[in-house]
């Protein structure tokens, strides 16, 4: 028993105090995971916003951007074209969710609207699939000007070891929702964005067209869906199996709140440190790949005591 | 012309809560039950080989309606999501195993109906964060059910008896001198058993769902707050619909492994086959047992039959055709939920209530 006590509580800790820099590893592999998790998440809280539409098919649009570009680029297409060309098949993806399914569901249970994204998530599979085949491609890096290599950090005798990608990730990253938050604040439609994710009915009746800023918003999340895809792409590969990994997005959501994109990004940091420390440090404990549900149970643990979430609106349930 | 209740009185109450109260739909249910128990097993399904009628398409479509059934149960009625359905069956699968393993003599039948109740308390433990949350908060607790339990099915080596390749194999087990599981057991065997626990199965959850039970579910689904104040008691109605459904979906689990598949490694309880199960659901009908039947038996057959069709008209190959009908099942989700959210069940009773005023529709 007294062991057990020692390796839940104590032992973990000399580990970290002992290598200081495997742990600083850690936390860097933590860390850029949680920005992943993060951009997921991102489009999620982005849809979620604007049209209240749990968006469950943001993860297959992650490895379905990737495949486009993949694909596109393996059938002769130079590379710049070919990242011209997803933008413009992710706009097309929008537009037809927006025109066939969300336009046809409005007014409709919000589950009715989850289901119908799975719906999607579906279709998207069996489209990459049948398109693309159902192989495990590997991301263009290179051809995208995005660094391959590694640079080594030696704090005091010890080694930590940067990718480049993993810089270059967390880089874009940090732009891109830099440049979403001057969008949602500066301009015309990001206010319009923000006025449909106040009240649907106001703003209705200000002028703003639904359907447009729906359009918008999902190709927005398309965008994102993209970097994330070749960004997720760069590090692993370009496969389905992403899409599972995407579910984690969700646990992300529950603890940053579904409604706040500070949120998600904090959300994204927690999960992913996290979940490699307690992988690292306490999993042994438990047979290792405790990564695949780390994520779940803490969120489950959260929900429990604050079901809106860190940064989320408070619930209120009229009836 | 056929199918009307006119001149069918009820006269007793007894005649009134019957669970079949037209005489056309008595006769209707004979007629399926006769197919079922004896067209069937001596003929399979016409124009197919019989061991492939029976193992590809009769035993699958019979344990996933039991599935969706339990599952419908908690989505449809309940109206509580949930995407850890895959790991609840591996939950009975697992505990069919164990019991089996502990208890070699005692009747499969018994074991099978018996590791429903593992999976039920399982499941009620993973029900209880719904008393505080819901909607698609509710999907992640399930998804933490979900990934958790497929975790334990890898790691944990008791489960599998220490088995070195990690799955779990079907003992051979006899029932009144029949062979039931195990490798030489007869498909026929094997369908009629799933057979009969599904119609047993059938009975309970109709009579459940009409009765009090039931309809305190639906009360919950409908308004939970309301339902809260006429006197529904949350924690009981919810955690009762967590625990009958998963005992149906550990039940199914159990069936799936022992009466089907033989052998079974944890991708057979994967989060894929969730999805899987709640598109039963959702095509079939939401709040449906009869759309439960539809929706496994088309999910199911659906995939076979354009892959069959796909080969033999258009020599198309059969990862394509997989492909496409991946594709064409998403649209189908879409379509019904714009065009009919209450499924194919919904659109059998427009069938039944045309034939009603049918030749005079005014």
């Amino acid at each position: 028993m007294a062991d057990f006590l020692y390796s839940v509580f104590v032992g973990p800790f000399a580990d970290m105090i002992a290598l200081p820099d495997f742990l600083m590893q850690v936390l860097w592999e933590g860390f850029v995971a949680g920005v992943l998790y993060a951009l997921i998440a991102l489009g999620f809280v982005l849809i979620f916003k604007a049209s209240g539409v749990f968006n469950f098919a943001q993860g297959i649009m992650v490895v379905f951007s990737g495949l486009t570009l993949v694909g596109l680029y393996e059938l002769g297409v130079p590379a710049i074209l070919a990242l011209i060309i997803t933008l413009g098949v992710m706009y097309m993806l929008a537009f037809s969710v927006e025109r066939f399914v969300l336009r046809k569901l409005v007014n409709q249970p919000d589950i009715i609207l989850f289901m119908a994204t799975i719906g999607l998530t579906n279709i998207l599979i069996g489209l990459g699939q049948w398109i693309f085949g159902g192989e495990t491609k590997t991301m263009i890096t290179e051809q995208l000007w995005l660094p391959t290599g590694s640079s080594v950090w030696e704090p005091g005798g010890g080694l930590v070891i940067f990718q480049h990608i993993d810089i270059a990730a967390t880089v874009i990253a940090v732009l891109m929702i830099v440049g979403l938050g001057f969008f949602f604040s500066y301009t015309k439609v990001g206010r319009a964005l923000r006025a449909v994710a106040d009240d649907h009915q106001a703003s209705l009746s200000v002028g703003i067209s639904l359907n447009q800023i729906w359009v918008i918003v999902w190709f927005a999340a398309g965008i994102v869906a993209l970097v994330t895809g070749i960004m997720w792409g760069a590090r692993s590969d370009v496969s389905f199996s992403l899409q599972i990994i995407a579910l984690k997005a969700l646990p992300v959501l529950v603890l940053g709140g579904f409604t706040s994109i500070p949120g998600a990004i904090v959300g994204g940091l927690i999960i992913g440190i996290g979940e490699k420390i307690f992988e690292i440090y306490w999993g042994p404990l438990f047979g290792s790949g405790v990564e695949g549900w780390f994520a779940y149970v803490i969120a489950l643990i959260f929900l429990l005591f604050r079901p809106q979430g860190l940064f989320g609106d408070k619930i209120i349930e009229r009836v | 012309m056929f199918y009307r209740e006119a001149g069918q009185y009820n006269t007793t109450y007894e005649q009134d809560l019957q669970a079949f109260p037209i005489k056309q739909d008595k006769i209707g249910i004979a007629i399926w039950l006769v197919l079922a128990y004896l067209f069937v097993p001596f003929f399979g399904i016409p124009g197919l080989e019989y061991g492939f009628a029976m193992n590809a398409i009769m035993i699958p479509v019979l344990i996933f309606t039991i599935t969706t059934i339990g599952l419908n149960i908690l989505v449809g009625f309940t109206g509580q999501i949930s995407l850890g359905t895959g790991a609840f069956m591996g939950v009975g699968a697992y505990a069919c195993y164990k019991l089996t393993s502990y208890f070699p003599d005692v009747n499969i039948i018994i074991i099978i109906f018996a590791s429903g109740f593992v999976s039920a308390i399982v499941g009620a433990l993973f029900g209880l964060p719904s008393l505080r949350i819901k909607g698609f908060y509710l999907v992640v607790a399930t998804l933490a059910a979900q990934f958790f339990l497929e975790w334990c099915f890898i790691r944990v080596g008791w489960l599998y008896n220490y088995n070195p390749s990690g799955a779990i194999e079907v003992p051979q087990r006899e029932v009144f001198g029949w062979i039931v599981t195990g490798a030489s057991a007869e498909p026929v065997t094997r369908y009629l058993v799933v057979l009969s626990i599904l119609v047993f199965l059938t009975i309970i959850a109709g009579n459940l769902v009409r009765g009090r039970i039931g309809r305190s579910w639906m009360m919950i689904r409908d308004m939970d707050i309301a339902a809260e104040l006429i006197g529904v008691r949350p924690l009981t109605a919810k955690l009762s619909a967590f625990a009958v459904s998963s005992y149906f979906i550990g039940v199914s689990g159990a069936l799936m492994v022992f009466l089907w598949l033989g052998a079974a490694e944890v991708e057979s309880f994967d989060v894929n086959h969730s999805f899987l199960y709640l598109f039963m659901v959702i095509l079939g009908g939401l709040g449906s047992l009869t759309g439960s039947f539809m929706g496994a038996a088309f999910i199911w057959t659906f995939p076979i039959v354009l892959k069959e069709l796909g080969k033999s008209w258009f020599g198309i190959n059969a990862t394509v055709m997989e492909n496409v009908s991946l594709v064409a099942i998403g649209v189908m989700i879409v379509v019904i939920l714009i065009a009919e959210p209450h499924g194919m069940a919904r659109l059998w009773q427009i069938v039944k209530q045309k034939l009603r005023i049918w030749p005079f529709p005014h």
